[in-house]
């Protein structure tokens, strides 16, 4: 049994949400400039602007964007740790409160009905997954709204099938338009239920944009989709072009044999995602 | 690349054409979802607004903290389709335009025809760029509302699209 103090789980929470504020992954920010050669006009103007703003973050050390996020944090916890220490979602909340205080990271978090921000930027959406072992892994992905106010779930049926899936994230984008900061990125979860299918496409996000999958037949929808969403024309910022995608992720689970929930998660071309393992 | 001193006169505006990046000087007031609601409330109270409606741009957004030794921190454009609730009644009252981004409806649209108004489009996620775009910056109402306050800014060389123009063209469109 490994013993391990919460305090070092609050700590690298804190680490990585100062980490990401400020930083696109380098992943994303190969997509963008790749964009950027492919584009002209207005859209080229909004990708010359954004790789330009992602050196003066990260050279300022400033926010790349004003919506730091909701704190969305993946922990894989090995069952042979033992923790130690404040219970683990005051100490995540704590990691998350004090780096977006030092950070100057905009408190984005408020009440669903009175709209009474509570200052801090906490809760935190944290999900904890048990693992074997004893690896403990934190994943920081802080969520802008704009692109999440577009995600949805579709609830097919099984006869819908393959294209019924592709069909549904093509269709998510393209209601999507504009206001989701494209071009995006396409976390889709495929299978499960109401909500873990939504958690799927969440964890599809924490995925370097541009990778497959290892299933050659869901690597296939990610393929097919992002050719039909770039060939919706949406373009950087919304200004028309080529690029509207810089990538579909999917992640898959079994399912109940009456349905086929389909989620679209929708990141802005700002993707911020850090990882550390403790 | 159009730099262009706001406010901007009639004739100046009605230059402009969807598509047309500009670089913005001048005054901005920034507000969004809860601050428009506020300020609706003002209005159907009939009680003066925080802000001279007939010189000011609206900027939708709602700015970080700022850092030690900056006038703002990072501040880009937040989504402007949910202000299409608040848009319309503020430019037939005189509002002189809006920054956002993203497209507006209809309604919106006919509302900047109607005015002679336009409608820019900041580039959404570049908010340390356009923090750094601010040089002065005051609190102007509603300081419960925490980054969603209305905040008064002054900026140079502000990078925009017009996204609307007055005669009712949309970037978005073309």
């Amino acid at each position: 049994m490994r013993t391990l103090s919460t305090q070092q789980i609050s700590d690298c929470v804190y680490r990585l949400a100062r980490r990401a504020g400020v930083t696109l992954t380098p992943a994303c920010r190969a997509a963008l400039g790749r964009a950027a050669s492919q584009e002209e006009g207005a859209a080229r103007f909004a990708l010359d602007t954004l790789l330009q703003n992602e050196q003066t973050a990260r050279s300022e050390q400033m926010p790349v964007c004003q919506d730091t996020g909701m704190a969305v944090v993946l922990i894989e916890l090995g069952q042979e740790v033992y923790l130690t220490g404040t219970p683990l979602a005051d100490a995540v909340n704590d990691g998350v409160r004090r780096a977006y205080a030092d950070g100057c990271f905009r408190k984005s978090i408020c009440d669903p009905l009175t709209r009474v921000n509570t200052g801090d930027n906490t809760p935190a959406h944290l999900h904890v997954e048990p693992t074997a072992g004893a690896r403990v892994q934190v994943t920081f992905l802080p969520k802008g709204f704009g692109s999440e106010n577009m995600s949805r779930l579709f609830m097919l049926t099984p006869a819908e099938g393959r294209a019924g899936i592709v069909n549904a994230v093509v269709e998510a984008v393209r209601a999507a338009g504009s206001r989701p900061c494209p071009p995006v990125y396409v976390g889709v979860g495929i299978g499960g239920c109401f909500d873990s299918c939504a958690l799927l496409a969440k964890k599809a996000l924490t995925r370097d944009v541009g990778t497959r999958h290892p299933r050659e037949d869901v690597a296939s929808i990610e393929t097919e989709a992002l050719e039909k969403i770039n060939a919706l024309g949406i373009g950087a910022q919304g200004f028309g072009g080529k690029v509207t995608a810089l990538g579909v992720a999917c992640e898959i689970a079994p399912t109940h044999i009456a349905g086929l929930p389909v989620a679209v998660n929708i990141q802005c071309h700002c993707i911020r995602c850090e990882k550390e393992t403790l | 690349m159009k730099k262009l001193t706001l406010p901007l006169s009639d004739r100046e505006t009605r230059a402009l054409r969807a598509g047309d990046g500009v670089l913005l000087s001048g005054t901005l007031y920034t507000a969004r979802d809860c601050a428009h609601r506020r300020l609706f409330e003002l209005l159907d109270a009939g009680a003066p607004l925080p802000l001279p409606l007939n010189e000011a741009y609206i900027y939708y957004a709602g700015p970080c903290p700022a850092p030690a030794g900056k006038a703002c921190g990072s501040c880009g454009p937040t989504t402007a389709a949910r202000m299409n609730a608040f848009a319309p009644r503020l430019l037939d009252l005189g509002l002189r335009g809006m920054i956002g981004k993203g497209e507006m409806s209809e309604e919106t649209r006919a509302a900047l025809v109607r005015n002679g108004r336009v409608y820019f489009a900041a580039i959404g996620g570049a908010g340390a760029a356009y923090g750094s775009a601010v040089r002065r910056m005051e609190l102007v109402a509603f300081p419960d509302l925490l980054s969603e306050a209305i905040y008064k800014m002054e900026v140079e060389d502000f990078p925009a699209v017009v996204a609307i123009d007055a005669a009712g063209n949309s970037v978005y469109e073309a």
